[in-house]
């Protein structure tokens, strides 16, 4: 409780701000309220060390040798000893797994930082500007984001191979570009965030359109702006489908490396999972630094990212 | 943002100036036009891209149904509905559509379940909320395929974890990858090993929203805690389940990544138990190098999606609306007896119907190349 609300209306949204004003005013009414027993936390507790030991198993599985692996089909509690050597092991194993972790941090980094500069262009014309057909086309925006354009492979395939793009990176990153749904969250966010009166006051001090964008509406988006780069980087690090397919097995990104790794070394555990521990471990530590940010920015806007 | 020397202010009525537009600098003209087209200028790079590698693929992947496509040989002749026709011939095809089906009922209906209960734990009033809210999301980073991997390791037939303590507490050893419901089982337990935290969370946000007077009347009427749940908690998530059934669904139906990544064939085992439409036409376009064949899969998948959207949005409504039944006004009948409220202190006019920003609305990001159907 030791966020303000204004606080919390600049990280979270204007939504999660209410809902917590709302709360708190009746938290204070009800003193007693409805605080937690000791039912709450031991199902929660499960369920977080549910979440948690799947990773941790694959930890453990990472710093054991094959042999045993074989002996103990459930591991103690403790680690092996060996998860340097199967790391060294794996990264020097022949599907390019240092070139694969490369690949991964350029595409993620370009599309996040396209995805949150095209869509906040996007939403801030959407949002405070007035054209002609503005709202058909928001329209459309909102229509797209049910659109399964997954299913468009097949023709995308086709024109990356019309480009000579198969093999390339640019074949993943084109089409992570732009996303409808952050064109729509930016729109909501500076809807709410960016008060017309600033604006209006760079205009008339003769800032011509792009200098406004620039000075006051891409600060105002700064919250939602990061939330969805946080979105859209653990979407393309996570992304499989595309890739796999377009880029295959000379120049692949980690989930693709780790589809080879399986493919290649199904027999040796503790190479795989020390492999799934390099892919894991960068978001783990982005989840480290943010996962405040992850929480309230799903909490905000129901994110489906 | 201080050049007021250089440029007067653009005026909004200039257009309507008795004045010859002559007499309108150079630099006015441009901060007109700049006025103007500006608009447009900041929206074209969303949609000139979007057209290009969203809209006109998925329109183009009809005209490619319709041709004889080999991966190699490229554009064949004009063959008509022969792909499809081809294709619904196919055992597999069925199979696929059925393990798909099975897959997603046994991955949303426990998770949206269990994420109703965490997020009601979780907007109990606890200490350390960071914590736990943190806590459930943390499978959300893990990658599908690197979750794949570890579960089927834990799922493995001879000497996975589960296997092992099941024969600990005297039962036989599941074929988690030889039968087909089992490996469903499997699957679905990826799929929701990952999302129901991150459900949980949205749920959380829509709980939130409730006007907690509401609980209060409730409880002055002697509801029990089960009723609440069940006759105010629920109904009012409503809008928030049916985005995430909705949104759960086109991501659901696409699956692909999980049971790819289940063994290490990637053909969905030995007889098709956990072969997926995805993997289907992945398959039929990149094995058998046929992707006329592949693009009648994709058209037919996304008409399963349109019929399955739906189809769940109106089961959904139709469930989450027999919890407790609205009358006229948008008031909710809660206490046991059905009277109405008598002690809520603004009636009709209060947020009861107002879905507020935290909940469902703002978002569906199924977006293919970053959105959650993209596993």
């Amino acid at each position: 409780m030791s966020t303000s609300i204004p606080m919390l209306e600049q990280s979270a949204g204007r939504g999660a701000a209410r809902a917590a004003a709302r709360r708190r005013k009746h938290q204070t009414q009800t003193s007693e309220g409805r605080r937690a027993g000791w039912v709450t936390y031991t199902i929660l507790a499960i369920v977080v060390l549910g979440s948690a030991y799947p990773l941790y198993y694959s930890l453990q599985l990472a710093s054991s040798t094959a042999s045993q692996i074989a002996q103990n089909p459930i591991p103690g509690l403790g680690l092996g000893g060996n998860l340097l050597e199967n790391l060294q092991r794996v990264m020097d194993a022949n599907i390019n797994l240092p070139q694969a972790f490369v690949n991964s941090v350029i595409v993620a980094v370009v599309t996040s930082a396209s995805v949150v500069l095209f869509s906040t262009l996007a939403g801030f014309s959407f949002a405070k500007l007035r054209f002609r057909g503005r709202g058909p086309l928001l329209v459309f925006v909102i229509a797209t984001m049910a659109v399964p354009t997954q299913l468009g492979v097949v023709p995308l395939f086709i024109v990356m191979r019309e480009l000579g793009l198969v093999g390339n990176l640019l074949a993943v990153i084109l089409p992570g570009l732009v996303t409808a749904f952050g064109v729509f969250w930016m729109t909501q966010y500076l809807e709410s965030a960016l008060p017309y009166e600033l604006i209006e006051a760079a205009r008339v001090d003769g800032a011509s359109m792009i200098r406004t964008f620039w000075h006051i509406a891409l600060p105002a988006a700064r919250p939602a702006a990061a939330m969805l780069a946080l979105f859209t980087f653990i979407g393309s690090w996570t992304n499989f489908f595309w890739p796999s397919i377009v880029l295959g097995t000379q120049n692949p990104t980690l989930p693709v490396a780790l589809q080879l790794l399986q493919a290649s070394f199904f027999k040796d555990m503790s190479l795989i999972m020390a492999g799934v521990v390099i892919s894991v471990i960068p978001l783990l530590v982005l989840f480290v630094i943010a996962g405040r940010q992850l929480v309230a920015g799903i909490m905000a806007g129901a994110v489906k990212g | 943002m201080a050049t007021s020397t250089a440029s007067a202010p653009v005026t909004p009525g200039s257009v309507d100036d008795p004045r010859p537009p002559r007499k309108i600098g150079f630099r006015q003209q441009l901060g007109k036009w700049d006025v103007k087209l500006s608009p447009y200028l900041y929206i074209s790079p969303f949609f000139l891209l979007f057209a290009v590698v969203g809209l006109f693929p998925l329109i183009y992947t009809a005209w490619v149904s319709v041709h004889e496509w080999s991966l190699l040989g490229g554009q064949g002749e004009f063959v008509g509905m022969e792909n499809f026709q081809f294709i619904l011939g196919q055992p597999n095809f069925w199979k696929a559509l059925g393990n798909t089906f099975s897959i997603f009922v046994l991955s949303t209906v426990p998770q949206m379940i269990a994420a109703l209960i965490i997020a009601a734990m979780l907007d109990a009033n606890l200490r350390a909320k960071t914590f736990w809210r943190m806590g459930v999301l943390l499978p959300y980073v893990v990658a599908p395929v690197a979750v794949a991997l570890i579960f089927s390791k834990l799922f493995a037939d001879g000497s996975g974890v589960i296997n092992t303590l099941l024969g600990q507490i005297g039962i036989d050893p599941i074929g988690w990858h030889s039968q087909s419901l089992p490996s469903h089982i499997a699957i679905s337990t990826m799929v929701n090993f990952r999302w129901t935290g991150y459900n949980a969370l949205i749920f959380l946000a829509a709980m939130q929203a409730i006007p907690r007077d509401l609980y209060e009347a409730a409880t002055i009427d002697g509801a029990a805690r089960w009723r609440q749940f069940r006759s105010i908690t629920i109904p009012m998530l409503r809008p928030t389940v049916i985005f995430v059934v909705i949104t759960s669904t086109i991501g659901g139906l696409q699956i692909y990544d999980e049971p790819r990544m289940f063994d290490q064939a990637g053909k969905g085992g030995s007889s098709g138990q956990w072969l997926t439409l995805t993997l289907y036409l992945r398959d039929l376009g990149w094995r058998t190098n046929n992707l006329g064949r592949a693009a009648a899969v994709a058209w037919l998948l996304f008409l399963v999606i349109i019929v399955f959207a739906i189809l769940n949005f109106t089961l959904t409504r139709l469930i989450a609306s027999s919890g407790a039944k609205k009358d006229k006004k948008g008031q909710l009948r809660v206490s046991a007896s059905g009277a109405a409220i008598p002690s809520a202190p603004s009636p009709a006019s209060t947020p009861v119907v107002e879905t507020s920003p935290a909940t469902g609305e703002p978002g569906s990001g199924t977006d293919g190349t970053t959105g959650r159907t993209a596993r």
